[in-house]
């Protein structure tokens, strides 16, 4: 099963879908002659992709609209925030190449603030899969919700084995009392990696995968705080308006606060190229991350030797 | 169009325009905006569209969106002769135990959508269109824009994309009134030849004018004017229409009038003699 597959299915079981896209069909190939009238392809207009799928919720669709993360959270967030979310209306976002999967395309496709620009609208579901196994768990959940609801798609190979998703909850890999990792998205393997290098040093290190942004799972992130280690946000976005501002919101709100170490993109575009180039030189690897918490800790960062292979992303558009 | 149903609809229309100059105080409105497509929709609701309070959920009714929100006094004013909503309902203007503002929502039965950012509802109204053809169903999708309105983008990205998909039962309608918020619109962004530029953009294109009930009847009656191409019909009309005293103005697109201005202005629906406004007039909001 991958996407396509998983939304043709879904497609065919409720009338309702409808699979729309601002010509970014990476995902969606076969989807036109499977689809016919229920394939909406409006071009390049992200702006009167969303104002449509409004139309089409209004008329009781649940439009699955496709485009690149950059374009659809700016070019048309205007659309998103006043038409799907005054409207308060069930359209569902996927969000093609957020963070760090636009590699080699450069500052213009780089959806880093997509998270902070759509949890700021009120009614907007959030969600950032792990890798392709855990969107596939997660996406029949958002579509049958009746929030509008913004994913961040992510079909990198699983290299974890995930628990069934459940609507707001995060997945708690493992606790730890020296650390905890949280995560979401693509950078989810690269903290797996990293937590066993810190294991492998004697450190206790907890990660644990977010996959809902908004509404947050607030019981979880406390919990991390009450184990009393360094916790640790990682994130493929601007260091402001995401993870990090989420658990600070939360421990203020909650009247706590903790030892956190950001580990995001601060005040800056990242380099463009290759991921395994862009990861390496932005340091986001498994083992730079794990040097970063190692340093942190007061260990010695040079013990982390084990150089991480990244798989390239698969997409080039 | 029968004298009588055009006298008929002439007396709605004072009505209704009635209305407008009521709102115009007490932290006023946009009624140079609303007074111009008073007739269009008054011709819509009360004789072409199949939509009435008691049809809102009837699978065949027509949609009508207000892409232009600020003219919401037309349209409020049209729905509380209609019955769509109680006329004791407009003295909730801007209170806030109720939803009845500058811009219109859809708290008031009738409304199909909240609009006020413009170039939005073009696309709103697509999205339905595409629905009712997907559907089977004949129900007429109507979108009426402002002509600065036509400034933004977001409506030729929806003039192009409604014209390649054929759209034939979408209609773009047009309040020409020739004023922008500030300016007129050829002083500051040219619209014409307005008709050739949608044609060139593959719709088919009506122009008339857009206060005669015959014209408006004999345009929407020709609905739609092709079977593989979007329709738009541009309505001329004038800025403020049925107040001398403001009509065709650039400084008079929001207007909060004082209470005796107001009953001024009430004697001059009827005798079409201007009245001398002094009242301050905002012309940016």
């Amino acid at each position: 099963m991958n996407y396509e597959e998983l939304i043709k299915e879904t497609a065919l079981a409720d009338d309702r879908l409808i699979v729309m896209t601002a010509e970014n069909r990476a995902l969606i190939r076969n989807l036109p002659a499977v689809l016919g009238p229920r394939f909406i392809d409006t071009g390049i207009t992200e702006q009167t992709l969303i104002g449509a799928a409004a139309g089409l919720a209004l008329r009781g669709r649940i439009p699955v609209v496709h485009a690149l993360a950059t374009f659809l959270t700016l070019r048309a967030f205007e659309f998103i925030r006043t038409d799907v979310g005054i409207g308060q209306l069930p359209v569902k976002i996927s969000s093609f190449v957020p963070g760090f999967l636009s590699d080699g395309n450069g500052p213009t496709h780089q959806a880093i603030e997509d998270v902070a620009l759509m949890r700021g609208i009120p009614g907007m579901t959030v969600f950032a899969p792990a890798d392709e196994a855990d969107m596939l768990g997660m996406l029949p959940q958002i579509w049958a919700s009746p929030s509008p609801a913004y994913v961040r798609i992510n079909t990198r190979p699983s290299t974890y084995q995930h628990t069934p998703f459940e609507m707001g909850k995060a997945e708690v890999v493992a606790t730890g009392t020296d650390a905890t990792i949280l995560v979401y998205g693509m950078l989810f393997e690269q903290a797996l990696i990293a937590r066993e290098l810190l294991e492998a040093q004697g450190k206790s290190v907890g990660l644990v995968n977010l996959r809902t942004l908004k509404p947050v799972d607030e019981a979880a992130l406390l919990q991390v705080v009450q184990a009393g280690g360094l916790v640790v946000t990682l994130e493929d976005h601007f260091q402001t308006g995401g993870l990090y501002s989420i658990l600070a919101e939360v421990l203020l709100k909650n009247e706590q606060t903790a030892k956190v170490l950001p580990i995001a993109l601060n005040e800056k575009w990242y380099k463009p190229g290759l991921l395994s180039e862009v990861l390496e030189y932005e340091g986001f690897t498994g083992q730079h991350i794990a040097q970063r918490i190692a340093e942190k800790l007061g260990a010695n960062p040079a013990a982390i030797t084990t150089k991480t292979e990244v798989v390239e992303n698969e997409f080039a558009e | 169009m029968t004298s009588e149903k055009q006298d008929e609809l002439k007396a709605l229309a004072l009505r209704v325009r009635e209305h407008i100059v009521r709102l115009s105080t007490d932290g006023g409105c946009f009624t140079g905006a609303s007074l111009s497509c008073t007739d269009l929709l008054v011709y819509l609701y009360a004789d072409f569209l199949n939509i009435s309070p008691e049809t809102l959920d009837a699978p065949d009714r027509d949609f009508l969106f207000l892409s232009k929100g600020h003219d919401v006094p037309a349209l409020y004013g049209t729905f509380a002769e209609l019955g769509f909503m109680p006329k004791a309902r407009l003295a909730n203007h801007l209170k806030s135990n109720d939803s009845i503002y500058w811009h219109p929502n859809r708290s008031v039965p009738g409304v199909e959508f909240h609009s006020g950012s413009l170039g939005h509802l073009p696309s709103v109204g697509l999205g339905v269109a595409l629905d009712n053809r997907m559907r089977g169903l004949t129900n007429r999708t109507i979108v009426i824009t402002g002509d600065g309105e036509l400034n933004e983008g977001s409506v030729w990205e929806t003039v192009l994309v409604a014209a390649a998909h054929k759209l034939s039962n979408f209609t773009l309608v047009v309040d020409r009134n020739h004023f922008q918020a500030n300016v007129a619109t050829e002083d500051l962004i040219p619209l014409e030849p307005l008709g050739p530029k949608f044609e060139a953009f593959g719709w088919a294109v009506q122009r008339i004018d857009g206060h005669d009930f015959a014209q408006l009847e004999a345009a929407f009656g020709a609905l739609p004017f092709s079977d593989d191409k979007p329709s738009v019909i541009i309505c001329d009309t004038v800025r403020g229409r049925g107040l001398p005293s403001i009509e065709a103005r650039a400084d008079r697109w929001f207007c909060n009038f004082s209470s005796d201005e107001v009953v001024e202005l009430l004697k001059e629906l009827h005798s079409q003699e201007a009245t001398t406004l002094t009242s301050e007039t905002l012309t940016v909001r």
